[in-house]
């Protein structure tokens, strides 16, 4: 042996006791939260604990703020949800954003050209088909380009965002209402036709039931059939894979079919459920915090739920600062930005371990 | 031909914003990372230079654009960089997911520009929106007596001098991959960096300068953009990141050389901006032409992947992290 053995070895680990990965995770989401804080005292000056306090309140702080905390919440599951077969195949789905839109656009459609020829129930019924079609639409082109010639699809997915970010500035210019306004404002906005009703009086409700519908059953999807399982051969090695008789190619584009389809349906949801409109903002971004949040939960729909709580949390919060001290509220980005670079970083420290070069092991080693 | 030339100049500018993007994302990409957060380090690079001009104009008794243009020209790249080096510190070092890292840092680099450049004014207690007309027009200057020479002048000599630079530094970065040594060197560490580990060559070392330098590089574009594209303010409308989306997409275009995405930039430019030279079209046909340049990336890169032509591929190892003990 030489004796340049490194100042730091970096060995993985076997595998951490659960609740001793969680800690790590907590100390890690502390540490951010205080570089958050610092950051915000930095530019605000206040007390940080009275800061995370307003965040409460923006996030909590009267029952439509929860309700449209819970909505929002719903929405970034619902698509991290969708994410979560696509990215246990290995299959780097980064076109949440516009799976999302072309939801939305096809539930928009159905609204507008059929709101007075259909009931609601059977809007809602023909947009949240549709806006699955279009959805999976979305996610079966690239897949099947990389089925067939291994086209690399983390970029093939994120051009197709722009495609459909186009597209729908395209249908909101030709559906515009007032004209000239360059929105499509709210739609049947008198009938109120196709949109969402409200359950047990709740308003966002009937969003935050079909999410969590969507959930469990992706839940028992990818862990109790047959397809959840080839889903996860595939990922773990595609010749694998093929040695075992699975089709690699037809799960690829199954998956992300329903993949896509699903982000589809969080685009109904949006659209139909939530803000009655469409625009590039029905998407706004979430299409791609919602890869983070489904990276980070390893998949897991509970998890999920509350990463997505937290971010949506942040969000509201952040708002809710920025009102306070008239600055704008992308602040919210920034403690996102920070919380998840803690957050990534410590997964090293559950994954591997670090020992430091000690004399003691140079002798035993001779 | 005004209308053809106006439209060439226009394309110039556009492309040399993606084409910093897409140079740095080159030679981060051939160190084997895939940085997806290209729109969040031009966002740095333009909040830090916007933001340095800021101040010296402010402080400054008698600004001088030189002394702005230096200082922002500095501040821009060092804050790029840091950018670069928290995405190579998270992947390199602590091997998170390229991906999801990338994107984080998208979002964090456009919230924190468009935080201070929506409020950095209102905390320095003035009104109304940032500007820094004196460092703007540095950038912005151009030799008088060439520009004047007819649609010659208008084509090659009316820009400011970061177009030219952006050139520059495409030929360099095209020279250095394909003829230097440690140009060499760090392609072979993005396509297999477990041979290139065994030939002695210093891999992580390789990577991280690699992320930072192109990270440097790709923020450039963003203070391109702050000081000559939109004259020195700010806006938060978002431009930033589809300009930075559209650098990641000129790499595939480029299919990963440098020297190609030079025209290829402006003819992302030309595509983007066709829409004002053809009359007639309605306002919903525009955004549909505003598609072309993905619609074309999306075609090269199903072109590349079938024609399977060794010196178009991405490099090997691309989007993987590299575990020594995994070999």
């Amino acid at each position: 042996m030489n004796n340049h053995e490194p100042l730091i070895h970096i060995a993985k680990r076997e595998g951490m006791i659960w609740w001793q990965a969680w800690l790590v995770r907590l100390v890690s989401l502390v540490l951010a939260l205080l570089v958050s804080a610092l950051f915000i005292y930095g530019i605000t000056k206040m007390n940080p604990v009275k800061v995370y306090g307003a965040m409460w309140q923006g996030a909590f702080g009267s029952s439509r703020r929860t309700w449209i905390t819970m909505r929002d919440t719903a929405m970034l599951l619902c698509i991290g949800v969708g994410l979560a077969p696509a990215f246990s195949m290995r299959f780097w789905n980064i076109g949440a954003e516009g799976q999302i839109l072309m939801g939305g656009c096809a539930t928009a459609a159905v609204l507008i050209y059929g709101g007075s020829a259909m009931p609601t129930w059977l809007l809602l019924l023909v947009s949240l088909a549709v806006s699955l079609l279009a959805g999976a639409l979305w996610g079966i082109v690239p897949a099947i380009f990389k089925a067939r010639w291994n086209t690399n699809e983390t970029l093939f997915t994120l051009m197709m965002n722009y495609i459909a970010i186009q597209l729908t500035c395209f249908l909101v210019a030709k559906w515009e209402n007032p004209p000239g306004s360059n929105s499509v404002g709210i739609i049947n906005q008198q009938t109120k036709v196709g949109w969402f009703p409200e359950l047990f009086g709740k308003p966002y409700m009937m969003n935050v039931l079909i999410v969590l519908a969507v959930a469990v059953l992706m839940y028992l999807y990818l862990r109790y059939t047959k397809h959840g399982y080839e889903i996860s051969v595939v990922g773990e090695s595609e010749n694998t894979a093929r040695y075992a008789g699975i089709s690699v190619k037809r799960v690829l584009i199954r998956t992300m079919a329903i993949s896509g389809a699903v982000c589809g349906l969080s685009g109904f949801v949006a659209v139909a459920g939530a803000s009655h409109t469409i625009s590039t903002s029905t998407a706004g971004g979430r299409g791609f915090t919602a890869i983070i949040v489904a990276w980070m939960a390893k998949f897991n729909t509970f998890v999920m739920i509350l990463i997505a709580l937290l971010l949506v949390f942040l969000e509201k919060g952040a708002i809710q600062i920025a009102s306070q001290f008239h600055l704008n509220d992308y602040a919210s980005n920034v403690i996102m930005g920070i919380i998840l670079f803690f957050l990534l970083g410590s997964e090293f420290f559950i994954r591997y371990s670090i020992r430091f070069r000690s004399h003691k092991k140079e002798v035993a080693q001779v | 031909m005004t209308q053809l030339i106006s439209l060439l100049t226009s394309a110039i500018i556009f492309g040399t914003v993606i084409l910093y993007g897409a140079v740095g994302e080159i030679i981060t990409e051939k160190s084997g990372n895939l940085n997806l957060g290209v729109p969040g380090i031009m966002y740095l690079g333009g909040i830090a230079g916007l933001a340095t001009a800021f101040f010296y104009e402010m402080h400054a008794a008698e600004p001088v654009g030189a002394i702005g243009l230096a200082l922002s020209f500095v501040a821009a790249f060092l804050a790029s960089a840091l950018g670069g080096l928290i995405y190579a510190f998270l992947t390199i070092s602590l091997r998170a997911n390229q991906n999801v890292t990338g994107l984080t840092l998208t979002i964090f680099g456009a919230g924190l520009a468009n935080l201070f450049g929506g409020s950095l004014n209102a905390m320095a207690g003035g009104v109304g929106q940032i500007s820094v007309a004196v460092t703007s027009r540095a950038y912005r200057a151009y030799i008088p007596a060439l520009s004047g020479l007819g649609w010659v002048g208008q084509l090659f000599f009316s820009f400011g001098f970061m177009a030219y630079l952006a050139i520059a530094v495409a030929l360099l970065a095209s020279w250095f991959l394909n003829r230097s040594r440690v140009g060499l060197n760090l392609r072979a560490v993005g396509e297999d960096p477990a041979t290139a580990d065994a030939a002695g060559i210093n891999v992580t070392l390789y990577k991280y300068l690699a992320t930072c330098v192109g990270a440097g590089i790709s923020g450039m574009g963003g203070i391109y953009y702050v000081m000559d594209y939109i004259k020195g303010t700010w806006s938060t409308d978002g431009t930033i990141e589809a300009l930075g989306w559209l650098a990641v997409a000129l790499v595939i275009f480029a299919t990963w050389k440098p020297a190609r995405a030079i025209w290829s930039a402006y003819l992302f430019g030309v595509l983007y901006w066709a829409y004002n030279y053809i009359s007639g079209l309605s306002r919903a046909t525009i955004e549909l032409f505003k598609m072309l340049p993905y619609v074309v990336t999306i075609a090269v890169l199903i072109a590349v992947s079938l024609r399977r032509s060794k010196e178009a591929q991405p490099p090997k190892s691309l989007g993987l992290s590299y575990f020594r003990e995994e070999r």
